[in-house]
């Protein structure tokens, strides 16, 4: 399978703040594909700089064989980009949106009603945008970003700010948008988002990439992979450790924030039999580890979005 | 979810092909054009600024400064005033100044010209001596009221001796009829409006597409600036020509009186050279200021003091010199002057093409400027 983007060593400075510190990264072509990391990292410097909206202090980038720097209208065409911020014009509706887009890029009106039904908002069609509720001005923005049947996707934090049920409504689409064959990059703060969407992910802080691959692999290469936790106060930290050492158990990360008595572990079994015998199973919770522990394993902090 | 489909890298898409829907075919000139045109419409606040503002200063200059031009001064005759009549009857041409009320008595007729609503009040005592009394309160018609009714006097006496005149005055004043305020007032509000929409027009769009990032989304689409900037210039010089139209029918309608001459025609190609410096002005503003409120601030620190200075809202043939030549600084000038003499003063090419060169070459000067200044986003 081809490369759809190659981006080798890129930086990028701004005054005192090294937004982009030497990325480098490849995404296939067809791939679902995540940059991932807390507000900050470097996530959408990275995404403008692959887009062609800024040049890189340093580095190589390559989408779809062609370099996006300086502004390369055979490019432009192929590749769609929907923005953090909705960018509408002013006072449009729905649809005069939408076809407006669509006219850019040399198409007709009825394609461009065709793409607002796809995303479902036939409905809203005569809604100025910005009467829409946050949910549907995101539609209406990938909307807007897919109108000319790119190859290419960049969609900068898509869900941001939507409900529950909106986010998973925008997971469906997204997913459909890729199983037609696009390649879809995608940033997000959103550790669950990338785990459920993305073929791989890239894990950024401090405007460097710190691990990629699979969701599924990193989440296996991490050591203790099952969290456990329980009501706070139902055993002492220093005890919960005496007695866990004394029953052999092996574990680690073991903290109380006085809410929840929080630890790591890859046996749960000795874990939860000390915690059983000790009567202290109330709030129990066992779950596997998420792309958040391995957040926390890479970066030795919490994962605060 | 590795796409099970086949990979769609054989066959590319060809960049900007043409129209792959049905329907009509979108053209990204005429789609921005749209866009801009709506935005002017659907904005009760810009609609109100660059058409019904000036609509209205127009209303009211024109009502208030009407028969402002003229000396036309308003005496009742109280009783018979023998000379009056006599004068009236003979058609003499001091009369046309005068606007007679008969019927009135002394009384009311006195207390109208001390409430201001007459000018003066003329009367005959049985042995002849004609009356006559005004309000010093308007000099220029106290002085004027006293000369006519003197001269007709005179005339009156000359006539009784039998004695033909042996000189006589040919009076006219120096501003010709055709200066009405009208004349004066349709030119220079119009640039002010003009003003007013090509400068917000310009400005207001870098400021709110920059704000909203739609800058940068139109840099990621296959279009030109070319395009862009185009539809933009098409939509201020459209606003631009429909405000002159509505300016040139208010005006025209008979209680105004403006009457068009020869070449007037000359200032739609002046209207459109005027819109171009004004958008420029709204070019750089708007590549200077981060939002709207700053926008809107150095927008009207432009645009009120250059519409006084450059003659918007008063004639500068009755400015001193010191303004006259401030004036000359003001693009807004270069508009107003040579639409008034178009308009209805019978100027020609000769009024219009140095000024619209002018008005041009400080387009292109701003125009750098502004370029000078240009961002696609506030990062």
């Amino acid at each position: 399978m081809s490369e759809a983007i190659t981006a080798d060593g890129i930086r990028k400075r701004y005054g005192d703040v090294q937004a982009v510190d030497g990325v480098s990264l490849s995404v296939a072509t067809g791939e679902f594909y995540g940059l991932l990391g807390p507000n900050g990292a470097g996530k959408t410097t990275t995404l403008e700089i692959l887009e062609g909206i800024r040049e890189a202090d340093e580095g190589r980038v390559e989408i779809l064989g062609l370099s996006p720097w300086p502004r390369n209208p055979k490019l432009l065409p192929r590749m769609g980009v929907q923005f953090q911020a909705s960018a509408f014009f002013n006072k449009l509706t729905a649809r005069e949106t939408i076809r407006t887009f669509a006219s850019f890029y040399g198409i007709g009106s009825r394609a461009a009603d065709a793409m607002l039904e796809r995303v479902g908002l036939t409905e809203s069609a005569n809604v100025l945008t910005s009467k829409m509720s946050g949910g549907q001005a995101q539609r209406l923005s990938i909307a807007c970003a897919l109108v000319h049947d790119p190859e290419l996707v960049f969609l900068d934090e898509p869900t941001t700010g939507l409900d529950p049920q909106a986010r998973r409504n925008l997971w469906d689409l997204l997913r459909d948008i890729n199983a037609e064959g696009r390649t879809v990059v995608l940033t997000t703060h959103y550790l669950d988002e990338a785990e459920v969407l993305c073929d791989r992910v890239s894990v950024m802080d401090h405007g460097r990439v710190l691990k990629t691959g699979a969701p599924a692999a990193l989440v296996r290469e991490i050591d203790d992979t099952v969290r456990v936790r329980i009501e706070s106060g139902l055993l002492a930290p220093d005890r919960a450790r005496e007695l866990l050492t004394a029953a052999g158990a092996v574990y680690s990360n073991l903290e109380d924030d006085g809410v929840t008595l929080a630890l790591s572990t890859a046996e749960p079994g000795p874990v939860l039999s000390v915690l059983a015998e000790q009567n202290a199973l109330r709030g129990l919770e066992v779950r596997g580890a998420t792309l958040e522990d391995v957040f926390l394993q890479l970066t030795g902090r919490e994962y605060r979005a | 979810m590795t796409a099970t489909e086949p990979s769609r890298t054989a066959a590319p898409e060809p960049a900007a092909g043409p129209a792959r829907g049905d329907g009509e075919k979108g053209s990204a000139f005429v789609g921005l054009s749209r866009v801009m045109l709506l935005g002017f419409v659907r904005d009760k606040g810009t609609l109100f600024f660059t058409l019904a503002l000036p609509l209205m200063f127009l209303l009211l200059f024109g009502v208030l400064y009407k028969g402002g031009g003229s000396t036309h001064v308003k005496v009742a005759e109280v009783g018979r005033v023998q000379v009056l009549d006599d004068a009236r009857s003979q058609a003499q041409g001091a009369l046309d100044a005068l606007e007679i009320t008969t019927g009135l008595s002394e009384a009311d007729a006195l207390a109208k010209v001390k409430k201001g609503d007459l000018d003066g009040l003329v009367m005959q005592k049985p042995d002849g001596t004609l009356v006559l009394r005004f309000s010093q309160a308007d000099q220029v018609k106290a002085g004027t009221v006293q000369g006519i009714v003197n001269s007709v006097v005179q005339g009156a006496n000359q006539a009784a001796a039998n004695v033909a005149p042996k000189y006589s005055l040919d009076a006219a004043k120096v501003e010709d009829d055709s200066t009405k305020p009208i004349q004066y007032l349709t030119p220079g509000l119009l640039a002010y409006a003009i003003a007013m929409g090509a400068v917000y027009g310009a400005s207001f769009t870098l400021v709110t597409w920059r704000k909203s990032r739609v800058l940068r989304r139109l840099r990621l689409a296959p279009i030109s600036a070319g395009t862009v900037v185009g539809a933009r210039v098409l939509v201020s010089v459209l606003v631009a020509l429909a405000q002159t139209a509505l300016f040139l029918a208010v005006a025209q309608i008979d209680y105004f009186g403006l009457k068009l001459t020869g070449d007037w025609w000359l200032v739609l190609p002046l209207v459109v050279c005027g819109t171009l410096a004004f958008m420029s002005i709204g070019l750089v503003t708007g590549s200077l200021a981060k939002t709207e409120e700053s926008a809107n601030g150095m927008n009207q620190l432009i645009i009120l003091p250059m519409s006084f200075l450059g003659g918007a809202f008063i004639p500068l043939d009755f400015a001193p010199s010191w303004l006259q030549d401030v004036s000359r600084a003001m693009p807004l000038r270069y508009l107003i002057v040579p639409a008034k003499s178009v308009l209805s003063q019978g100027g020609g090419f000769a009024e219009a093409l140095p000024a619209m060169g002018v008005l041009l070459a400080f387009t292109a000067v701003l125009s750098a400027v502004a370029w000078r200044f240009f961002n696609w986003d506030d990062a």
